[in-house]
């Protein structure tokens, strides 16, 4: 079992994964950030790596990314600060897969090894092309995380849990990240279905931004991952309402 | 080429290029379209109306016209045209468009998204969605809208909605990342027409397919006409849909050369180009592995051209393919020798070019001249130049100033 999913397995309450994107502010407040979100009862914080194209993210995201470019923050190194990085929960980078394809996958692999980073989450890398990761995988404590959609059929669900390690993250809306006020219902039954079919915890992202949510997802999985949000918050200078955010979050049982 | 031809392989790849790389959210939907577009490939009613709309609608056969002043005028090799200016819309974008959109109704789809770089595809898609009656939104970069105001308000008269993408560079990449968003967010009703040889697997094999009817004829013409193959095939590439439309039918006629012209923009030497198999590097973008323009950490890199249809970061992963087999030759064209090619073939043939086209025509102009009377050139004339004209007058009329 991968450090990822131990991890999660542990909480009696939701998991809480805040999101935040490497280099916006500058390279210099990241470390500083995870230190933070730790600090604020993160129990696992998700490190977006910046890239030109975007097409997952909402606007929030994209213009955080945008910052970051702006500062010229480059994959090595974000991968340097986290590989020195004090905090004690584990990372997972969030990355399309342009910039790792182009950093090269072997090195990038070599780079995080023994690095708190245990999981990685790539929205345009299908289950179809995880050859191009499958030999490093096996090799590390890295876990590869699968996204489910609202639009990913059962019989594809089973195939994508059969291999899936670290967490399941659900995807909560047909769109982009961002946040949201309502969800369409569906997702509660895709989560249930879910969860009756693995024993990985399971997590909802994409819109996640108030306590209601993260009350509600409750019911139906093991936590929840914020982004734009988090990002948002940061960007506005509201680190005391984000802490006292999280830290409320992190309270709430899982049913 | 001894072996048939018969990329792609089942995940999409055209040897290393190719490929689904997008969100899990369009896995579905990519995979409804293949598996359609499969069955729809052996459907005698659905290929009979295609081509019922491709005769009477579109107005194909399109001629494949000698141009018999500009041979003279270069002293080389025959140069053929094939006349894709003279489809319905104006360009080669509308045999594509007929294609998805006919599959977006086999698929029971109430509406269809696109992108648009110089706006043909976009006119194209609007189109094909007013004859179809379907629902359509397409996204355009703020500055391919203003500097093709008269095809955004074409788009508009045909009963779509014209987004324009304030994000990036303002051009076709960003629009295209915005069409993406939005069909994500849309993708159970939606289908998105792409409108090149680019995208996820099976896009750019349904878009060569449905523009391989361009050399087809262009192949059945010659042959009428000469009684052998031609010699050379020559396309301009953004996407590169044209050239692949005109090449793809010719891939195993090994003695046939091939020539995939790239926009040169400013120069290669300059940063302002779009010439992304010269100058780019293998990268995913848009849903493919292909050949992209990059920055040293892999961000992708703004493209440039005169002509806003072949303003693109990236190129077909076939045409990738192509080049890395060798059986295509890349070469590109500077925006200075667009424009000179552009006025020459309308005095010397009363024919205005797109400027896409006129770097096809370009390449001809330099290349028929070391080929010997006795040969042939096919050109991909993919598109006419209404559109341009303004955008020439005002560069002329600046040029003659300077000189003043």
């Amino acid at each position: 079992m991968k450090t990822l999913e131990k991890k999660m397995k542990n909480q009696a309450n939701m998991s809480i994964i805040p999101y935040i994107m490497a280099g916006d502010g500058g390279l210099e407040q990241l470390e500083e950030r995870l230190l933070f979100l730790e600090h604020a009862g993160a129990t696992v914080i998700e490190v977006g790596i910046p890239f030109s194209d975007p097409v997952a993210d909402g606007p929030i995201i994209q213009a955080a990314g945008l910052r970051a470019l702006q500062k010229k923050v480059n994959l090595e190194q974000i991968i340097a600060v986290l590989k020195n990085s004090q905090v004690k929960v584990p990372l997972v980078i969030m990355s399309y897969f342009q910039p790792i394809f182009h950093y090269g996958v072997e090195t990038f692999f070599s780079q995080l090894h023994n690095s708190p980073v245990k999981g990685l989450i790539i929205p345009d890398l299908p289950f179809e092309h995880q050859d191009y990761l499958t030999p490093f995988l096996k090799k590390s404590d890295i876990a590869l995380v699968q996204l489910i959609s609202l639009t990913s059929s059962p019989a594809r669900i089973q195939e994508l849990i059969a291999n899936a390690e670290g967490f399941i993250y659900t995807v909560t809306v047909n769109g982009t990240t961002g946040e949201k006020i309502a969800f369409d219902q569906r997702i509660n039954q895709q989560l249930k279905l879910v969860k009756s079919q693995t024993n990985l915890p399971v997590l909802a992202g994409f819109g996640v931004s108030t306590l209601e949510h993260v009350e509600n997802f409750s019911k139906f999985c093991d936590g929840v991952i914020i982004g734009s949000k988090v990002v948002k918050m940061f960007a506005e200078k509201q680190e005391e309402e984000l802490a006292k955010f999280l830290q409320i979050a992190k309270e709430v049982p899982k049913h | 080429m001894n072996k048939p031809y018969t990329l792609p392989d089942e995940k999409g790849f055209y040897g290393e290029y190719g490929g689904q790389f997008v969100p899990e959210t369009l896995m579905q939907a990519v995979k409804q379209l293949q598996e359609v577009y499969q069955k729809s490939q052996h459907d005698e009613q659905f290929q009979a109306e295609l081509a019922y709309y491709l005769k009477e609608y579109v107005g194909r056969e399109t001629p494949l016209y000698f141009a018999e002043q500009l041979t003279d005028y270069v002293g080389g090799a025959k140069i053929y045209l094939k006349r894709e200016d003279l489809n319905h819309t104006g360009a080669h974008k509308i045999n594509n468009t007929v294609g998805q959109i006919l599959l977006a109704k086999k698929m029971g789809k109430k509406r269809v998204v696109a992108e648009t770089g110089a706006g043909q595809h976009g006119v194209a898609t609007a189109t094909v969605a007013a004859l179809m009656n379907m629902e359509c939104t397409i996204f355009m970069g703020a500055i391919d809208v203003q500097r093709q105001a008269l095809n955004v308000f074409r788009m508009e008269l045909l009963g779509a909605k014209v987004v324009s993408v304030e994000s990036g560079s303002k051009t076709l990449k960003d629009a295209v990342n915005e069409a993406l968003r939005y069909w994500v967010a849309t993708v159970e009703d939606t289908h998105y027409v792409m409108g090149s040889v680019l995208g996820p697997h099976p896009f750019p094999q349904i878009v060569r397919d449905y523009q391989s009817v361009i050399g087809k004829e262009a192949k059945k013409q010659f042959l009428e006409k000469k009684g052998v193959l031609p010699d050379a095939l020559i396309a301009c590439v953004g996407g590169g849909s044209n050239a692949m439309g005109l090449f793809y039918p010719f891939v195993e006629d090994s003695e046939v050369e091939m020539y995939g012209v790239e926009a040169a923009g400013l120069g290669l030497e300059t940063a302002k180009h779009a010439a992304s198999i010269t100058k780019g590097e293998p990268g995913v973008l848009h849903g493919a592995l292909m050949k992209v323009l990059q920055d040293e950490s892999g961000q992708i890199n703004e493209a440039f051209s005169i002509s806003a249809g072949l303003d693109y970061p990236g190129l077909g992963p076939e045409h990738c393919h192509f080049n890395e087999i060798k059986r295509v030759k890349y070469v590109s064209i500077t925006d200075d020798e667009a424009v000179e090619a552009f006025q020459l073939l309308t005095k010397k043939e009363g024919i205005i070019p797109a400027l896409e086209s006129a770097h096809a025509i370009a390449y001809t102009m330099k290349h028929a001249k070391d080929m010997s009377p006795d040969q042939s050139v096919i050109v991909c004339l993919s598109g006419r130049g209404d559109k341009d004209v303004a955008q020439i007058r005002t560069l002329l009329n600046s040029k003659r100033g300077e000189k003043k």
